[in-house]
């Protein structure tokens, strides 16, 4: 790169605007292969969907050179407030006014035009949120700094919790990893990982695994903060037997033979049976249950830890054993949470996600399709149109929230390895350039897109293959649609042109 | 902290959230082979080979219902191209609007039907198709397909054999898992009841497609393929000429012949008058409106379906009852001055004959008073406490008969008739507030009695065999069609075997004590076949009475046994005995040698009496 150039279009990174127009030509065609037999017409019949994705493909490109060329880069600081504020607005707007499409009361309809404000949410969220932590002063450890910042990407996603879009509301926990990058501490993430894993492990496995679990997490974690070196290695090595007790789980979760596993960690070992004798004086022995011991042992370490924290001034620990309690409380309470917060399919596809119950017709009907669409693809695939589990529509919204199908199965795992790829190139070129930019507003801004990017190509995809639950979110620039592909581009070329901006003055 | 270090961190995060992503894609499709055949199954499509229906014989080995061949008529509307619509119609003989009126649907319908092939005509016959094929080449897209209709070489029981007809949604889910639109089933009759034997299991050939619907080749070269079962045939107890003699004599009369071989039970005709002919039957659909339509309800099988007061056959059962119950006597004699007379004025008629006569004449010349006197000593009997005891006792008795309840033949739909129980006359009088002289017309067979045709065949082979019957069936146990224990097991009467050659003796005197003598059944006699029977003539409250006869021959170790129910015929004599005598000349020599009286038995047209709805 040459810095100080004096043309503007020489310091746009052309990479990433390849790498952008690279991935909407492959969701271009993919979107006609998915629909092609439905609807016979050629890839711009503007009545299929792939005739209309041209149009939203040459409309977003017109945004995209309205953002690079026309607008001032310096707009998009000014606008941030603003913007927030009538986003949130129409967010809140859009429940009263919404009609119903499929259970989501998120979409605006003007006609034949219908959009997300939801879409519009993350660029309005991004932007604030660089505006917030960019701010002179800022400084993460600061309690008003941290909770403000939280609160800006907290209200939208919960007002999208309210228009009953789970789905797009959980992109947002992606913000995580912009405010680490600004600082957070990083037991964050890995709290937030023990949260999910406890949730995962109780359902799974049981309570009482769960809470072992999370001891030994809690407990290596603190060896690990020990000034002692000794110490620090018995919990490296400790932290890998974990990570090596845990490895069956995951591995036989990435196989999909979750439930081999819970039938050899029986919960009846834990806990007492009815049938035990009981007529010996000696017999209550054998009523002793490894979850005696836990609770005994607790109720013996727990006072004389928090003692020995209290003395030696030992932070860290202090914090550990409130998360302890914390965890416990969310572990007896993951039932609950799971039976009476989560709606009836959301429980239902976390079941089929866990292995805990098969139901191909039902809820487990469209992951089951996906995976037989993607695993029939092979490694070459079966060729471009010659598909034919997502052209015969096995595969329910094949253009949309499921058009990695058609990638899986039409171009094998060398199409599949490509899309990744170019996703991975995508967003290791934002996060670099974002880390050259010495702005620290274009800075935070190019992380929030690269973390949005992240979450929806994580999540769909992972829907896709049955490593996530299934949740209605599009893959960024392939799913067909215009809000999303509008959002996308607005959202990636308002860091090309801060960043262009930056390399103004250098 | 190091802030640099951490944008480091993320990208490691975010590689190894990509190996993650690939990981599990790479075992979706590299590691794990059974995606691939999932997709397969997904994208295979079933060919159906449809079973020949299997064969219907009767007890002689004739065809009484094969098969024979006609196309449907399939259309793949992809690939039809313009084409003249009037001679297509022309071809194959149907209406132009209609084709024009199906490509119509079909366009309408063109998402679903997608490259596949749907069914535009069913069952034409051979020559049609014949004609079609010629000129095939013109009209790209039609084809056609080779199925099995019913054909019947015979004119005889045309409702006993029953029709076979597509299913429509409502048999689909009666029949779970069973049957696909599309499909034919027996819907009465024998192809009712032996549907699961006749309809064999169908086959079927797996093919690929690829992904524009277009087969591809055999899937797996045809190994997961199954051929099409054919159906069992059917050996049938009927003897296809005495059914068509049967239907012959029959003709324009309402009725219904049944008769049996009393040592099986083996139904060996079963007419109903007015049947349907079978030239109908064949292709149901398109003669349905006139069958419907019909005052005479032509599909109702009367002599199962229909239930009538029995009249003065059913004198034999109050007469065995009688003789077992020991209140009756054969040598008792009982006077008759023109019928009997009870309380205050009143009377049960009967017809002029000499008095007093005992059993054996009562039974040949039919007197109703005797029988009066019978059922009043049966019912008033000393060891009853009242008269609704003795009234209960005796219905056990007949019912032992197979009266009033359903025989449980292998037949569909059949009736159980009725037999009044001491409830049936406390509802209608009230408790205590009857006696014997109430139901005093039981005693020759009216009033609260009814029984179907089918009863009273049964109950002549109950008497023909010396109290026990064989359930009626109309199946025969042959190669991969077997018929229940049941069937083979004798059911005996509560009346003892030594009690029957009593009756039997009367019986024998009313066909073939000689002109003169006062036998009500004298027209039915022949020389030397020793026919046994008893005419009966019930009320019918439309119109003229019914003329009723049952009738064994010969008269030891009997081959036959027949009931003929004839409506609106007047005396038993009039019609239904010489019928019924015909059948069994016609059964047991192959041949009858009374020209005239079949004749005019055939010609005779009743139809004009007959009353209907």
């Amino acid at each position: 790169m040459i810095e100080n150039a004096p043309y503007k279009r020489q310091s746009i990174d052309w990479w990433l605007v390849g790498a952008y127009l690279l991935l909407v030509l492959i969701g271009w065609v993919n979107i006609y292969a998915a629909t092609h037999t439905a609807e016979a017409g050629s890839l711009l019949d503007f009545n299929g969907r792939a005739g209309k994705q041209f149009v939203w493909i040459l409309t977003a490109l017109g945004l995209a050179g309205m953002i690079l060329f026309l607008l001032p880069a310096r707009l998009w600081e000014a606008v941030s407030i603003p913007l927030y504020g009538v986003v949130l607005g129409l967010l809140v707007l859009v429940i009263f006014v919404s009609s119903n499409i499929k259970g989501s009361h998120s979409w605006f309809s003007l006609g034949p035009i219908s959009f997300q404000p939801a879409e519009i949410s993350k660029i309005s969220t991004s932007l604030l949120l660089s505006l917030w932590v960019s701010r002179q002063g800022f400084k993460m450890s600061r309690l008003k700094d941290f909770l403000l910042a939280c609160l800006i990407i907290g209200l939208p996603m919960l007002i999208i919790i309210a228009e009953s879009e789970t789905g797009s509301a959980l992109v947002y926990i992606g913000f995580i990893f912009v405010l680490y990058r600004e600082g957070l501490s990083g037991w964050w993430l890995g709290l937030i990982g023990l949260i999910i894993v406890l949730f995962i492990t109780t359902l799974t496995l049981g309570m009482f695994w769960a809470i072992l679990i999370m001891i030994g997490v809690l407990v290596a974690c603190n060896a690990y903060m020990q000034p002692s070196r000794f110490f620090k290695r018995l919990a490296i090595c400790g932290g890998a037997v974990l990570v090596i007790a845990l490895l069956p789980t995951v591995l036989s979760w990435l196989s999909g033979l979750v439930q081999a596993q819970i039938d050899l960690l029986d919960n009846r070992i834990w806990v007492p049976r009815a049938d035990e004798p009981d007529h010996y004086f000696w017999s209550f022995i054998l009523k002793i249950r490894p979850m005696h011991v836990l609770l005994g042992g607790a109720a013996v370490a727990f006072p004389l830890l928090m003692w020995w924290a209290y003395k030696k001034k030992d932070t860290f620990l202090g914090v550990s054993l409130a998360a302890f309690v914390v965890g416990v409380m969310l572990v007896f309470s993951t039932d609950y949470i799971f039976h009476n917060v989560l709606k009836d399919h959301q429980r239902s596809r976390i079941e089929v996600l866990l292995g805990m119950k098969e139901d191909l017709a039902g809820a487990g009907y469209n992951v089951n399709q996906s995976k037989i669409a993607i695993g029939s693809g092979g490694l070459f695939g079966k060729g471009y149109l010659q598909g034919t589990q997502t052209t015969f529509g096995f595969v329910p919204e094949q253009s949309t929230d499921f058009i990695f199908c058609t990638v899986g199965e039409e171009w094998g795992f060398l199409g599949c390895l490509l899309v990744i790829a170019l996703y991975v190139f995508l967003i290791v070129r934002l996060v670099t350039d974002a880390e050259r930019c010495r702005g620290h507003f274009a800075r935070v801004y190019g992380y929030c897109v690269a973390s949005c990017i992240f979450m929806h190509l994580f999540i769909n995809v992972g829907m896709t293959i049955g490593l996530m639950p299934v949740i209605g979110i599009p893959l960024p620039l392939l799913s067909y649609g215009g809000s999303s592909l509008w959002a996308f581009t607005i959202l990636i070329f308002i860091f090309l042109a801060l960043y262009r901006d930056e390399k103004k003055y250098f | 902290m190091n802030r640099d270090g951490r944008h480091i961190r993320l990208l490691i995060g975010l590689g190894a959230a990509a190996l993650l992503l690939l990981g599990k894609i790479f075992s979706l499709q590299i590691l794990n082979g059974s995606y691939k055949e999932d997709a397969d199954r997904n994208s295979t499509i079933y060919e159906t080979i449809y079973p020949t229906r299997g064969v219907i014989y009767d007890r002689n080995g004739k065809i009484l219902v094969g098969n024979k061949v006609a196309y449907d008529i399939l259309v793949s509307p992809r690939e039809v191209q313009a084409f003249d619509t009037l001679a297509l119609a022309t071809v194959l003989d149907v209406d132009p609007d209609f084709i024009r009126g199906k490509l119509k649907e079909y366009r309408r319908r063109r998402s679903s039907i997608g490259f596949q092939a749907v069914t535009m005509m069913r069952t034409v016959p051979a020559e049609t198709y014949m004609r079609f094929d010629e000129v095939k080449y013109k009209f790209p897209g039609f084809r056609g397909q080779v199925r099995s209709i019913r054909d019947y070489p015979f004119n005889a029981g045309g409702n006993l054999l029953g029709y076979v007809s597509e299913v429509n949604q409502s048999y689909i889910d009666k029949h779970p898992g069973e049957y696909r639109s599309g499909d034919y089933a027996g819907m009465t009759g024998i192809e009712a009841a032996r549907e699961t034997e006749l309809r064999g299991e169908k086959g079927y050939r797996i093919f690929l497609r690829n992904s524009r619907n277009q087969i591809e080749q055999p899937y797996k070269d045809g190994a997961e393929d199954k051929e099409a079962v054919p159906g069992s045939d059917i050996v049938t107890t009927i003897d296809a000429d005495l059914q068509q003699f049967g239907q012959e004599l029959m003709q324009n009369k309402v009725g219904s012949i049944v008769a049996i071989e009393p040592s099986t039970g083996e139904i060996l005709a079963l007419v109903s008058a007015p049947g349907i002919d079978v030239s109908m039957l064949a292709d149901i659909g398109k003669n349905w409106n006139q069958i419907a339509s019909d005052p005479y309800k032509p599909m109702y099988n009367r002599a199962v379906q229909a239930s009538y007061p029995p009249g003065s056959v059913f004198k034999l059962v109050n007469g065995l009852i009688g003789l077992q119950e020991g209140v009756l006597r054969p040598e008792m004699t009982y006077p008759c001055h023109q019928g009997y007379h009870f309380g205050a004025g009143h009377k049960l008629g009967c017809h002029a004959h000499k008095s007093p006569l005992n059993m054996e004449e009562s039974i040949m010349m039919s007197c109703n008073a005797y029988y009066c006197y019978v059922l009043k000593n049966i019912l008033d009997q000393k060891k009853f406490d009242n008269v609704a005891e003795g009234l209960d006792h005796w219905r056990e008795m007949v019912m032992s008969f197979g009266f009033g309840r359903k025989l449980e033949s292998d037949f569909p739909a059949e009736l159980s008739g009725s037999i009044p129980s001491s409830k049936t006359y406390n509802r209608a009088y009230g408790r205590g507030r009857w006696n014997s002289t109430t139901v005093i017309s039981l005693s020759i067979g009216q009033g609260e009695i009814l029984a179907t045709p089918m009863h009273l065949a049964n109950l002549c082979a109950t008497i023909a065999n010396r109290g026990h019957y064989f359930i009626p069936h109309i199946v025969k146990a042959s190669e991969g069609v077997e018929i229940e224990d049941r069937f083979y097991e004798p059911q005996y009467t509560l009346v003892d075997t030594l009690q029957f050659p009593k009756v039997i003796k009367g019986m024998w005197r009313a066909v073939n004590s000689g002109p003169g003598m006062g036998g009500t059944a004298q027209i039915a006699h022949v020389d030397g076949m020793d026919i046994c029977g008893k005419t009966g003539t019930a009320q019918n409250p439309r119109g003229a009475d019914n003329s009723v006869f049952i009738c064994f021959a010969p008269m030891d170790n009997p081959k036959i046994a027949i009931a003929a129910y004839v409506e609106n015929g007047g005396f038993g004599a009039a019609y239904a005995a010489p019928i019924a005598s015909l059948m069994a000349e016609k059964y047991l020599r192959g041949e009858t040698s009374r020209p005239d009286l079949e004749k005019r038995m055939k010609d005779a047209d009743l139809m004009a009496r007959v009353k209907h709805d």
